[in-house]
């Protein structure tokens, strides 16, 4: 393997005194499926936010794709062009239709001609199994539909990684599995991921590596399999027990 | 099928106390009574009044010659020769003057500095804060009377300011050369129109190539058009077109273009109070929409000003539409401050035409009935507005 797709070095960030990511050493390899779980406040999506620069990191080094990410303006261009984002309240532009939450960022960032965009659009938004959707506004689709179309809509800038921050924790029960499908149908493109989510199912089935996260440090990482049958810790058990007990 | 379509049952009313809507009848016809009854009473205490001075009323005024002078006008006016209705309308004109330039500059302003407060730059947000919290809490009033003030300071007619060839800024206002009509400019106007239209057909095509290949055209022969066709026109016709240029005749200027101190002051004055004003509602329309639409654009590689362009202010303009209203209409009310600097709005000539005809109770009504229409007016047309921008749920 040449060099890996995230690559992050003793990153760390503070909010004001609280000291949320500590020396965070990551990386994911190009293809494959990282599940990033752990406690609410344990500084995951935090660290996953980092990955696109939303969050700034204090110190340490993040390099996505071959470019670090610096204060520099043009890396910044270069690295969100390449990474899609997927978000826990889906975030669809409420003013503008399906086909048009889709085309904006390839017709205004990649210069991509309109109609080009649009039916780039419309070969996603098949993929997430809603073109007949694509005239109306996100207002008048469900939350599992919107998420979907928010799917369809980060991947239409084609990009090489892909980022979920819980991107099921705002659906109700019956619309978790229409997007997990369309997630799990995803990674078998072989799509590099990064996903922030407690369905530990949907980890079991797709990731290459589960990451636990607790009091903004990695706990412990490894295969899914391994991981959830043989917990190294008390923290990781202590979580497993009770995310299951909820299942 | 069927169901539907049978007209919903007829309540009958009950003749009860403790029924509601019985209630909110009698209150109804109570005070509808009671409205009427003090228009009546008005009515005849006016009638009266006007009886025992021997006022007579109507708008046969309007017809009467008017010795009024007047400053600037739109439209011809010869003092002591037109009417009382011509000088009124110019009244109407300079209000709509001074209200629809100001409307469209306090918008261009108060979206700048409500968008610069929220800047990341930490020394234009402060500036554009300072700017909101200095102007709107100083009266309108005192502000139009401080440009009144500065305008008079500026060097009398003789010693004026002369900045560029023609233009002359002296405390008799600002003088620019203006184009001059002469027989033939027909022709050029009409080469404007088409070059124009043009321009527009340039501009369309470039944007129907843009969605096809996604690189645009330039617009530079469009404005080469709109500026050419025109020019070649007049050349052609034998006349470089004339230029108006003011020049000093005795103690001040003739010819050219004039914008009065009156008419600068109370512009400068009302566009940046309600700047002030807007500012703070495009900033709370900006910060109505959630972080999580800007952190949605960004993560697709759109820059801030793009974000902001195409995602934020759209959504902005919803919760921003409404208060806007109130501003312009605000606005358009408080042009009537003109009179405190010697502005001819409907409001100062309304009040010379009443003290010189006693009419007082049609002039007032004459005002009253121009500002309403007014802001009737802008309120229809921004309701239309707000309806078009809504949002489609469900």
């Amino acid at each position: 393997m040449s060099e890996p797709a995230i690559l992050m070095e003793h990153v760390q960030k503070w909010f004001g005194q609280m000291h949320v990511l500590r020396d965070i050493s990551l990386s994911v390899e190009t293809g494959e499926r990282v599940v990033v779980c752990g406690p609410s406040g344990s500084g995951k999506s935090t660290m996953i936010r980092c990955i696109n620069r939303l969050e700034e990191h204090q110190k340490g080094r993040i390099v996505v794709d071959g470019t670090e990410l610096t204060s520099d303006v043009r890396a910044l261009d270069t690295i969100r062009r390449e990474v899609g984002m997927v978000f826990q309240s889906f975030n669809l532009f409420p003013h503008l239709t399906i086909l048009q939450n889709c085309t904006l960022a390839p017709i205004r960032v990649r210069r991509m001609p309109k109609r080009e965009a649009e039916e780039l659009a419309m070969e996603y938004l098949r993929r997430v199994k809603i073109p007949e959707q694509a005239a109306k506004y996100p207002g008048q689709l469900s939350g599992g539909q919107q998420q979907r179309v928010a799917i369809a809509r980060a991947l239409c800038m084609q990009p090489k990684i892909m980022l979920f921050d819980e991107p099921t924790s705002a659906l109700d029960p019956e619309m978790i599995k229409e997007v997990l499908d369309t997630m799990i149908g995803l990674a078998e493109t072989g799509m590099t991921m990064v996903c922030v989510t407690h369905e530990m199912g949907f980890a079991r089935q797709v990731a290459n590596r589960v990451v636990f996260m607790d009091r903004g440090e990695v706990v412990e990482s490894g295969p899914p399999a391994e991981i959830f049958a043989n917990p190294a810790t008390d923290r990781l058990r202590l979580f497993l027990s009770q995310i299951l007990r909820g299942h | 099928m069927s169901a539907s379509l049978a007209a919903p049952p007829r309540r009958r009313l009950r003749l009860s106390w403790s029924d509601a809507r019985l209630r909110g009848l009698v209150w109804q016809v109570l005070i509808l009574g009671a409205v009427a009854l003090l228009i009546w009473y008005l009515a005849r205490t006016t009638a009266h009044n006007l009886a025992t001075r021997h006022i007579a009323t109507g708008f046969a005024f309007l017809d009467h010659a008017a010795p009024i002078p007047i400053g600037e006008t739109l439209i011809d006016y010869t003092p002591s020769v037109s009417s009382y209705g011509r000088a009124l309308l110019i009244g109407v004109l300079n209000t709509l003057k001074i209200s629809i330039v100001g409307c469209l500059l306090a918008t261009v302003l108060g979206t700048l500095i409500g968008i610069g407060r929220l800047a990341p730059n930490w020394l234009l947000a402060r500036l554009c804060g300072a700017y909101v919290e200095g102007l709107r809490d100083i009266p309108l009033l005192l502000q139009l009377l401080f440009w009144y003030g500065l305008m008079q300071t500026l060097p009398a007619p003789r010693r004026a300011l002369h900045p560029l060839a023609g233009v002359f800024l002296s405390n008799r206002g600002l003088r620019v050369p203006a184009l001059a009509w002469r027989p033939g400019d027909g022709w050029v106007l009409a080469a404007f129109g088409i070059a124009l239209l043009g321009a527009f057909l340039w501009a369309r095509h470039a944007a129907r190539r843009r969605d096809a290949t996604g690189r645009g055209l330039p617009l530079w022969p469009a404005a080469l058009l709109v500026l050419g066709l025109p020019a070649m026109v007049a050349i052609a016709l034998g006349a470089v077109p004339g230029l108006d240029r003011p020049a000093l005749h005795g103690f001040n200027f003739q010819g050219g273009l004039l914008i009065s101190p009156e008419y600068a002051a109370l512009l400068i004055g009302l566009v940046v109070y309600a700047a002030s004003y807007i500012a703070e509602i495009v900033r709370s329309g900006i910060l109505s929409v959630s972080t999580g639409q800007w952190e949605a654009a960004q993560a697709l590689g759109l820059r801030r000003g793009a974000v902001l362009r195409l995602v934020v202010l759209p959504q902005a303009l919803r919760v921003v539409v409404p208060p806007m209203t109130s501003q312009y209409l605000n606005l358009v009310k408080n042009s009537s401050l003109a009179v405190a600097i010697g502005y001819q709005d409907i409001v100062s000539i309304a009040n010379t035409t009443l003290n010189q005809t006693g009419q007082a109770i049609e002039g007032i009504a004459l005002i009253m009935a121009v500002y309403l229409t007014i802001s009737l007016s802008i309120s229809l047309f921004m309701n239309w507005y707000n309806v078009r921008i809504a949002l489609v749920e469900r």
